[in-house]
């Protein structure tokens, strides 16, 4: 069993008899202040673990509500660079495991070990990158495994048993798993009661992988949480949290609903 | 070499999600294509149908004016009025193939979309095109023709609701019908496999010029010169010279404006630098973060942030050569060779054509120049009596 830090925040919440949560805000959402409140707010609130997204121009994995929070972002001037510093400062403040999230070019350009030395020395455990496949993985994580910062692999529906195994030779910390064949924010396609394609997709990353799997995308009211009892170790919340942020509300609001 | 990789420019660069349905083209390729059953139907295809081989036509009057010996490669006579339909009549094949029933394409101009269209309809498919908001409203004639075939043209209002962002709308609506559906990619450019497939289906353009030549001019020609926006005309002019050590290639990228500051479309002859952007590692326009920045041409068909990872590393090998021309070289070639020869070229050919006409002093007196004459310029003729206007 993996003794990374991200399987121990998911696995200290199963413990407690509940689901992992890991809320998703794109770095800067909704401006550059008070971004770092609702952080502090989602960490004070109970996140096992916290995603913070890195902006890109082109972020082909994700539907309207991700992309034009993101685009926002990047227009109010965020980059990696800010996100590392202002990360910095605040290292050893989270209670949280801290993941980023994103696309390749933009930390192919920050350089792949000055990222991973950089992220890691401002406390990140994690990152996902949408557009690295298992195929384009390997120059990442000789990059990122001497700085101790983890690849987490991303599967879904479509993902057959044996390009699971693949990614679960390499898999640490958690594996994300895309409840849609679809993009960020796509409703999932059940409410109180799970279809079938799910539930045997799940079971097929719960045999495959010896990490927790958190499951993602689409991920709309606390009813479907229920559903996910036993078959997941965590979920996911990216778009949601961003439409309760675009309404008015709070992430302390957000976390109370789902927790 | 790795998979999927021409030098280090290349690869597979996309979610998970799209792995099945790119790893079941890959498979397809390899198996379908070279099949004896599928090069004849293809065959019968672009004879009966695309109208091949399309002519190699030698300009007396402009070859009398540059002391070279110039020829086009008429792939504005193929059907449709360009040679997209090269790509698109394979991959609409490729799709029966594969029991699939539906096609999704993006679009720039509208050239690939209506090529994709009409594909669609020719062998019973459903066909939806991405559609930058912009573009929409830029090329209507080319939105026009693309219902009139029976596609749906889904206009994208995302980023700069232009090419790279149509490419983003299919690339996302391809996840969710990857079961039903093929993504007919437009260019020699996107993930492993489509960069090869393109080439291979596009490859027909120089197989034809290489003979023709050897029968109308009894050589090879000394220069190869082709449009580069993603690189598919280019990489099909290119392909069966790339052997012939002596034929050079010029690929022609579009410089805009040409003035400091302006967006331009040029990744590999201006300030381009290697990065990721829809499915492969290859030369970009993007800020020092890794940011893609908008392009621009006045030839829409060239108005892409990125290029087709072979050309990304012919030109590391020097291979080929890349440059580039500004929009008012290419006006002017649009006038000069529909005066002077009576063809009217699309403003992407313009631009190979422009730089033909603009070097033809510093070669060889007698060389013999191939101009791969991309399409046709009707679509185009808006923009040009604006410009002939405005310089009157």
């Amino acid at each position: 069993m993996s003794n990374d830090i991200l399987t121990k925040r998911i696995n200290a919440a199963r413990a407690k008899g509940r689901l992992g949560l890991i809320p998703f805000l794109p770095a800067g959402y909704p401006d550059k202040s008070r971004f770092w409140d609702e952080i502090d707010q989602l960490d004070a609130a109970g996140a096992d673990i916290i995603e913070i997204g890195m902006p890109f121009s082109d972020p082909v994995a994700d539907g309207p509500v991700v992309e034009h929070a993101s685009l926002k972002c990047l227009d109010a001037g965020v980059n990696l660079a800010w996100i590392l510093r202002e990360l910095a400062v605040r290292k050893g403040r989270f209670k949280a495991g801290l993941v980023l999230m994103g696309y390749l070019n933009p930390v192919l350009q920050y350089g792949l070990e000055r990222f991973a030395r950089d992220a890691s020395s401002a406390g990140v455990h994690g990152i996902i990158l949408a557009d690295v496949p298992h195929e384009e993985s390997g120059p990442v994580r000789a990059a990122f495994d001497p700085a101790g910062l983890v690849l987490i692999p991303l599967v879904g529906l479509n993902t057959t048993p044996e390009r699971m195994a693949l990614y679960a030779k390499e898999g640490k910390g958690f594996v994300y798993f895309v409840s849609v064949l679809g993009t960020t924010g796509v409703q999932a396609g059940f409410d109180s009661g799970l279809p079938e394609t799910i539930r045997t997709g799940l079971a097929a990353a719960k045999a495959a992988f010896d990490i927790p799997v958190a499951l993602g995308f689409g991920l709309k009211h606390p009813d479907q949480l229920k559903a996910l009892d036993g078959l997941v170790d965590a979920a996911v919340f990216g778009s949601a949290l961003i439409r309760h942020i675009d309404n008015g509300g709070d992430s302390t609001g957000f976390m109370q609903v789902w927790k | 070499m790795k998979k999927g990789y021409f030098g280090i420019f290349g690869g597979q660069y996309v979610p998970e999600l799209l792995m099945p349905p790119l790893l079941e083209l890959e498979e397809a390729m390899e198996r379908i294509l070279p099949s004896k059953e599928f090069q004849d139907e293809l065959q019968s295809e672009l004879t009966h149908f695309v109208g091949r081989p399309t002519a190699l036509t030698f300009c007396p009057n402009l070859s009398a004016k540059l002391g070279v010996k110039l020829w086009l490669k008429r792939e504005d006579l193929a059907h449709g009025g360009a040679h997209k339909v090269n790509n698109t009549i394979g991959q609409a094949l490729l799709t029966k193939k594969l029991g699939k029933t539906r096609l999704l394409a993006e679009t720039g101009a509208g050239q690939h979309g209506v090529a994709t269209a009409l594909a669609a309809a020719r062998f019973g498919l459903e066909c939806v095109i991405y559609m930058g908001a912009l573009d929409v409203e830029r090329q209507s004639l080319n939105v026009r023709r693309m219902k009139l075939f029976g596609a749906t043209v889904v206009p994208v209002e995302s980023g700069t609701k232009t090419l790279k962002d149509a490419i983003n709308a299919a690339l996302r609506a391809w996840i969710v019908e990857q079961q039903t559906t093929h993504y007919c990619f437009g260019t020699a450019a996107g993930p492993h496999p489509f960069p090869l497939l393109v080439r291979e289906l596009q490859s027909v353009i120089s197989r034809e010029a290489r003979g023709q030549m050897l029968d109308q001019a009894g050589c090879l020609p000394d220069y190869v010169v082709a449009c580069v926006g993603g690189g598919s005309n280019a990489i099909g002019s290119f392909h069966e010279f790339v052997p012939d050590a002596r034929v050079k290639l010029i690929g022609v990228e579009a410089a805009g404006s040409g003035k400091p500051g302006d967006y331009h479309s040029a990744p590999l002859s201006k300030q381009g630098s290697p990065g990721v952007l829809h499915g492969m590692h290859t030369q970009l326009i993007q800020t020092p973060e890794g940011q893609i920045l908008p392009s621009h041409s006045i030839a829409p068909g060239l108005d892409y942030p990125g290029v087709g990872p072979e050309h990304a590393a012919y030109q590391a090998s020097g291979r080929a050569q890349y440059v580039s021309v500004t929009d008012d070289v290419a006006l002017d070639a649009f006038v000069t060779l529909s005066r002077n020869e009576g063809i009217m070229p699309a403003l992407e050919s313009s631009h190979a054509l422009g730089w033909a006409l603009a070097n033809a002093h510093g070669m060889k007196p007698g060389s013999h120049v191939v101009v791969c004459l991309s399409g046709r310029g009707d679509k185009d003729l808006d923009i040009v009596n604006d410009y002939l206007a405005n310089k009157a």
